[in-house]
């Protein structure tokens, strides 16, 4: 900005800024937003019909003989699983009942692992996080089994919980918790390190205890890398509870052992339906975060305002 | 909190342009408001920032400090303040009653203008009934009040320089440092704060250190300009500068100004390497 809007001083200062433009902030940010309207969901929804085609393609062209059931067409998807309330077991006993009933049951199931799981990791990455932030040793101590446990592959693992934990509500979380917390704990501690030195010398200068540059200064600047961060792991919670319950062959049933039952059964259309429900969930989850992100740093972040 | 307090009252008092001495009762055990007395620093990777640098001032005094880059002006402020540790000589001032005026505004971003004006006075654990009004009045002396509500990304550069010096008036410290605050404003701008300074030193009768690399603004704003050579950091050269306030916008073309201007460009020329 180029202009400056000084006020009490010159009237005609104040003119020449507001005809060029700059003289109010507010206005110019909103502006753009007003026409981005319809717009916005042109690039999504183009994306999803040739999605939604490829499928088309897929089945009627690439899949040929035994293998065509195996990509159903996404009519039958959605009518088997999001259309048909229930479906009881085949007459041939190889299907698995299904229909949307099911799936609302296993998305009722997973939502509570993937809820708690990163409600624990949130919680828990917060507080190492901050801790890494207070003491060098700390960060140095914990850094690299973090990087480990974001590295290494959780479905190794998953049997490995199962067994030691046991294969219920416990163990689904636990899995949640290992696939969501590195995020977390990466963003958080990312803000809450890169304020800028001339904020902190303006809090040694008066006299700032350690707990209060953490509270009105570190954790104010670290929001917006914070809620980056919450929108990733809250995506991964989800896959996290999918994929626990994939390979949990008892108690309720989730999204992830709906999938696998519908696999084996070959109902492959509430199988699909299963997946759609899952991708369903994590796109909820991410938009509600950013949505949160938003209402709570948008009034002042550059970025996410504009 | 005490002689916070009993500043409060001062300030009610009909201003003079004279240094108030005696009633300030730290400055009573002080003889300067700021002195440094053949202050030397040098940082542990052996640079050798000031040599034997003396200079006092009293409340009523602006001074500044111009010289070339990198030859230790900040330097001096941050030793002034406490955030260096002078390697030689003495500092002598009361770090309870410093004003830091940063290069940058370092407002913070989530902070509406009002609430960023109140941190300093926060962080002193002032209370909610002892800060409002002084608050208000910070923010009408920089002409802010109307803009309170908004948030620094709604603000102008200078906007935000007269928020951050609104932030540093509030605890009514008798010493103000100013690290270059203008520097990045364009000149329209700059003088225009350069004006609403001197009203707010006139006012306030504080004791101004002040760093610039602009001669005119080091002219127009001070009392005396000291010139300091290239590292390690000394004063070349001391000129008082004669303008009776309050100044005027017209000093900047006057022939006294532009023949001191000329004389401390001089000085500069010879203190760069």
């Amino acid at each position: 900005m180029s202009t400056d809007t000084d006020t009490g001083v010159s009237d005609a200062a104040q003119q020449v800024a507001a005809i060029q433009g700059n003289g109010l902030p507010i206005a110019a940010a909103v502006k753009p937003k007003r026409f981005a309207g319809p717009s916005r969901f042109v690039g999504p929804v183009s994306v999803f019909a040739l999605f939604i085609g490829f499928w088309y393609f897929t089945h009627h062209v690439l899949m040929s003989g035994p293998k065509k059931p195996l990509v159903p067409v996404p009519h039958d998807v959605v009518k088997d699983s999001f259309l048909t309330w229930n479906i009881e077991r085949g007459a041939d006993g190889s299907r698995t009942g299904g229909g949307l009933v099911k799936l609302l049951e296993g998305l009722f199931e997973s939502v509570q692992v993937a809820a708690l799981g990163l409600a624990i990791a949130i919680v828990l990455g917060f507080v190492l996080a901050t801790l890494m932030s207070q003491a060098k040793w700390v960060q140095n101590a914990l850094w690299p089994f973090l990087i480990a446990l974001q590295a290494m592959p959780i479905l190794a693992f998953v049997p490995l919980i199962g067994t030691v934990i046991g294969f219920n509500f416990k163990a689904r979380v636990m899995v949640c918790i290992i696939i969501a917390i590195f995020p977390i704990v990466a963003n958080t501690l990312f803000g809450l390190l890169s304020v800028d030195r001339g904020y902190h010398e303006l809090m040694t200068l008066n006299g700032a205890s350690r707990l209060t540059r953490l509270i009105k200064l570190q954790f104010p600047a670290a929001m917006p890398s914070i809620f980056t961060g919450l929108q990733i792991s809250a995506g991964l919670s989800v896959v996290g509870a999918v994929v626990g319950d994939f390979f949990f062959r008892q108690g309720e049933p989730g999204l992830g052992r709906l999938i696998n039952l519908y696999q084996n059964s070959t109902a492959y259309e509430q199988m699909y339906g299963a997946v759609v429900m899952s991708a369903l969930l994590g796109i909820a989850v991410f938009m509600m975060f950013g949505w949160i992100g938003n209402r709570v740093v948008g009034s002042w972040h550059e970025k996410r305002s504009s | 909190m005490v002689v916070v307090l009993q500043r409060e009252s001062a300030k009610i008092r009909p201003l003079t342009s004279e240094p108030i001495r005696g009633e300030d009762p730290l400055s009573a055990t002080r003889e300067h408001a700021l002195e440094f007395k053949n202050l030397s620093m040098v940082f542990p990777d052996g640079t050798h920032a000031l040599d034997d640098v003396s200079i006092s001032i009293e409340r009523g005094e602006f001074v500044t400090v111009v010289g070339p880059s990198g030859c230790g002006k900040s330097t001096l402020l941050r030793i002034a303040s406490g955030l260096e540790t002078h390697t030689g000589g003495e500092c002598n001032v009361d770090r309870d009653s410093i004003g830091y005026v940063f290069q940058d505004a370092t407002l913070f971003p989530w902070r509406t203008v009002r609430k960023n004006v109140e941190l300093i006075a926060e962080l002193h654990g002032l209370d909610s009934a002892t800060m409002a009004p002084r608050v208000d009045e910070s923010l009408e002396l920089v002409g802010l009040k109307e803009h309170e509500v908004k948030y620094p990304r709604q603000l102008s550069g200078g906007m935000k320089m007269r928020a951050s010096l609104a932030r540093s008036l509030v605890l009514q410290p008798d010493v103000f440092l100013f690290d270059e605050p203008f520097g990045a404003l364009d000149e329209i701008s700059r003088e225009r704060l350069n004006d609403e300074l001197l009203a707010l030193f006139k006012a306030k009768n504080f004791a101004g250190l002040f760093i610039t690399h602009s001669i005119a603004e080091a002219v127009f704003l001070s009392t005396r300009v000291l010139v300091m050579s290239a590292r390690p950091g000394r004063i070349v050269a001391d000129y008082d500068v004669p303008f009776e306030f309050p100044r005027t916008h017209d000093i900047r073309y006057d022939p006294a100004f532009a023949e001191l201007s000329g004389k401390i460009s001089n000085d500069l020329r010879g203190a760069h390497p």
